[in-house]
């Protein structure tokens, strides 16, 4: 129990609690307990930053033998650079949100959904099991929706939070089947277990492999917003600005790059996989780029600019080297670092101009010279100058596309446009609002600590590790590259690498960018010729489809819930005459053995002639009084059957009812209305037809019936004990009162409640606003 | 005489089924009530018909001596017609009640509770 893997479940409960802490209601606003929560990410960070150091830690806390699926974490580099940026980020999220939340209500719950998003990710991170890490990875996309729908009386918001959860729902179900199957060709769902070369090769070759990694390749685009599924991210920017620092920055949709990531040992190399990630990745970098740089609103730069950054980690781990894989465990750090900076940087000149719109913010410098400083940092770091962090990611980016045999130059080419994009937008965002003259907003001033010392201590960093990359080298990226490619890698991050290609290519990328950021000046016009490229594509299906799920919904509703008593009626039957005149027409003989019947005499034949002649009565009468006359006699001549046919006790019973009912009738039907007269319509054909067709089908079956032995054992053990156990000779009579007499006593009971709502209905007084008139 | 009681069966059947897809309230009932005949008929039917031999123990014996009707369909008879006349005494007050409320036996104008 030393090893601090085993300790994680303390922590996730820890956290757990804290949500659990955080969701009850208060009436304080900033109260104690949201003032409070940086101190379980930061607990949680110092935790993985003490009690780790990179080497795979595997621990199962739970398995049971009937069981695929168990209870295991997993933390190596990856997991460990994760769950770092999770719980670091957070921790400078949750102080910001402190700040940017203050006299806002509900922030405690912000907090709490926050949390409980942390714990998912975290889960994502570190587990080692198929079915759990889809458990949280679907943990993350409720809480995501409940973050970025927070402003809920916010249409928009409302509606991205579903496009958001529609999306990456959707992905993660189709990635559930993909696990399902990875699951059962490996013969494993542990993720530690797959990384034996056997396996790898057992999985490689299996003939489901492809779909099985399309699933799941789908499921990694969703989340991580790769063209064409991209446009839920810039959507999800109606959320509060901590929650999009957070999710759209370092975290959610950076899960879709860390299952990459982690399937790369196992699932990587082929060619399913370099084709997809490559090509999906290459499109995405370039067009989200393209994206941002007509953008006005700062945090839409942002959500662009984030999907290229995607786009560009995506891409990457297609390309398989060593190099590339350095290159994306550099990166997925440095980007972590600007991009959390950014989005906070834009949050706090929103939350203190109360706008995002760059094209009307200018000469912020004076008022907020640390939140320029910042700006010029993150920019610095974007944009990949010397010595910043950056800078060393974008060397290896360069170095990995240069070295890939055959499409060396395509890559190269476009990764240099999609990075003079990138800083041309950085520029945007951390240099454009600051510069030029001041504007006229009255009272603008530094923020307190809480809104800038957060994006500040990033930025810093983002520098920081650009001058001394031993900080990082061994610690935190050899790990990843290691956990990436499955095999032991010797990063060694350095400034300067002499004048070669790639000094040349970051060259130009600085001065291009430089250029282009002086050419852009979006605008409206732009804008909107923009806006219209991401009208099509999958928005617009989604939309359709939603749409139409919704409208077709609506009509099967009001078709089939029409609330018209004849229609459920004529469905039901029309429904049971079509199943059983199927069975009936392909099973039944037709054949009728003469023998077994019995003769029509001249009474019988009078009694059933009555019969008929009362039916037509009772149906087409204009009468109420002569139908219920002759449903009487209907009942009348039944009750002559049943006294032809030995069955006196029938034949007495349906005398008294058939009277009582006629005299009840009769009773209430001066109060009754008249029969509706409607002349003939084609309504009574189509009742006729499917009346004759029920009535038809059960003279055939009853006649069908007939030509089989009748089962009599029952009758007959009643027979011979009615007399001798039960003392009674009516056979019948026994039966009811003896053998089934419980039954009867229930349908007396049956009885006597009709009786009690007979009465009250008699009874019964209405209020007078109860009353119809 | 079966295949008499068998038509008589789907007639019944036939203009039970008409008379419950009309609008009437009454006739509505009065559907159901032929339904009812008709199911009887049906049960007391299969139970196999024979003439002048009630399922009832002559004075002199203690079990049957010769071939006796089937006493099973028609104690199931005798609970049905019960019970449906439960049901009817029921739903002729709840007609006669829900006409006096909202003045009609239509029953496509009482698919809402909202006043038309």
């Amino acid at each position: 129990m030393d090893s601090a893997v085993e300790k994680l479940p303390i922590l996730f409960v820890c956290i757990l609690l804290y949500i659990i802490v955080l969701a009850i209601p208060s009436v304080r606003k900033n109260g104690v307990r949201s003032r409070l929560s940086p101190l379980i990410p930061i607990g949680a960070f110092l935790f993985f930053l003490l009690g780790f150091d990179g080497s795979k830690q595997t621990a199962v806390l739970w398995s049971h033998e009937l069981l695929p699926t168990q209870l295991s974490f997993t933390v190596d580099g990856l997991g460990r650079l994760f769950a770092l940026l999770i719980t670091g980020i957070g921790s400078l999220i949750f102080i910001y949100a402190n700040g940017y939340m203050k006299g806002a209500k509900y922030t405690q719950r912000l907090q709490s959904f926050l949390l409980l998003f942390m714990l998912a990710m975290l889960g994502v991170v570190l587990s080692d099991d198929l079915i759990m890490l889809f458990i949280f990875w679907e943990l993350t996309s409720i809480s995501s929706f409940f973050l970025i729908g927070f402003k809920n009386e916010d249409e928009a918001s409302r509606k991205s939070a579903l496009q958001a959860i529609a999306i990456t729902g959707l992905g993660g179900l189709v990635m559930l089947g993909g696990f399902i199957i990875l699951g059962e060709i490996a013969g494993t769902y542990s993720i530690a277990e797959m990384s034996n070369p056997e396996v790898i090769a057992a999985i490689t070759s299996h003939a489901w492999f492809a779909p099985m990694l399309i699933f799941i390749l789908l499921g990694a685009f969703t989340k991580s917003a790769q063209f064409p599924f991209h446009f839920w991210l810039p959507g999800a920017m109606k959320a509060p600005t901590p929650v999009s620092a957070y999710l759209h920055s370092a975290t959610m949709v950076k899960a879709g790059v860390y299952l990459l990531a982690r399937f790369s040992p196992v699932l990587g190399d082929t060619l399913i996989w370099n084709t997809a990630l490559i090509s999906f990745g290459g499109v995405t970098m370039i067009y989200a780029a393209f994206q941002a740089l007509f953008r006005t609103d700062m945090k839409s730069i942002l959500a662009y600019t984030t999907v290229s950054a995607l786009g560009i980690m995506v891409f990457l781990l297609g390309l398989q080297s060593s190099d590339a894989i350095a290159a994306v465990s550099l990166f997925i750090l440095v980007h972590a670092l600007y991009k959390a900076s950014f989005f906070m940087l834009a949050g706090t000149i929103d939350h203190e101009t109360g706008t995002r719109d760059i094209s009307k913010l200018s000469g912020l410098k004076t008022a907020m010279m640390p939140l320029f400083i910042v700006g010029i940092l993150a920019a610095w770091s974007n944009g990949g100058v010397p010595p910043s962090v950056g800078f060393l990611g974008k060397d290896l980016i360069y170095e990995s596309t240069l070295a890939f045999p055959g499409l060396n130059y395509l890559f190269t080419g476009i990764s240099v446009l999609t990075n003079i994009m990138l800083f041309a937008a950085g520029l945007l965002v951390g240099w454009l609002p600051f510069r030029g003259q001041k504007i006229s907003h009255k009272d603008i001033h530094l923020p307190t600590p809480s809104l800038w010392v957060p994006a500040a201590v990033l930025a810093v960093l983002g520098m920081l590790f650009g001058l001394f990359p031993a900080l990082i080298n061994d610690s935190l990226i050899n790990p990843v590259a290691t956990a990436i490619s499955g095999n032991t890698e010797n990063i060694h991050l350095k400034l300067w690498h002499g004048f070669n290609t790639v000094l040349y290519l970051s060259l130009l990328t600085m001065g291009l960018g430089v250029l282009t950021y002086a050419i852009i000046r979006p605008g409206a016009r732009l804008l909107g010729f923009i806006e219209y490229a991401e009208q099509f594509g999958p928005k617009r299906l989604l939309h359709a489809i939603a749409n139409g799920f919704i409208q077709s919904s609506d009509w099967v509703t009001k078709t089939l819930q029409n609330g018209k008593l004849r229609i459920y009626l004529l469905v039901i039957l029309g429904f049971l005459v079509l199943i059983l005149g199927y069975v009936v027409l392909s099973e039944t003989t037709f054949t009728i053995d003469q023998e077994m019947l019995t003769n029509i005499t001249i009474y019988e034949g009078i009694t059933v002639g009555i019969l008929f002649i009362s039916v037509f009565l009772t149906l087409f009468s204009g009468s109420r009084l002569a139908a219920v006359a002759a449903m009487g006699v209907i009942g009348y001549t039944l009750c002559i059957i049943f006294v032809f046919y030995s069955a006196p006790d029938l034949a007495m019973t349906q005398f008294t009812i058939d009277t009582l009912t006629v005299i009840l009738f009769v009773l209430v039907l001066y109060r009754l209305p008249r029969f509706i007269r409607l002349d003939f319509s084609p309504r009574h054909i189509l009742d006729g037809l499917v009346a004759l067709s029920v009535g038809g089908l059960m003279t055939i079956i009853s006649l069908e019936v007939l030509q089989r032995m009748p089962e009599r054992e029952i009758s007959d053990y009643y027979a011979l004990n009615a007399y001798l156990l039960a003392k009674g000779k009516n056979v019948v009579n026994v039966i009811l009162v003896d053998f089934r007499g419980a039954d009867t006593m229930i349908e007396i009971v049956v009885l006597s409640i009709a009786a009690i709502g007979v009465y009250s209905l008699l009874k019964l007084r209405l209020r007078k606003n109860e009353k119809m008139e | 005489m079966e295949i008499l009681l068998a038509m008589t069966i789907g007639l019944l059947y036939a203009a039970g089924i008409f008379l419950i897809l009309r609008r009437s309230m009454v006739r509505l009932i009065i559907g159901l009530i032929l339904l009812g005949n008709g199911a009887n008929l049906l049960i007391f039917l299969l139970g196999r018909i024979s003439k002048g031999k009630p399922p009832i123990i002559p004075e002199e014996s203690k079990v049957f001596l010769d071939a006796y009707a089937d006493p099973i369909p028609q104690a199931l008879i005798l609970t049905a017609i019960v019970i449906s006349f439960g049901l009817q005494a029921y739903a002729i007050i709840l007609v006669k009640r829900a006409y006096r409320v909202v003045k009609t036996d239509d029953i496509e104008e009482m698919i809402t509770t909202d006043e038309i």
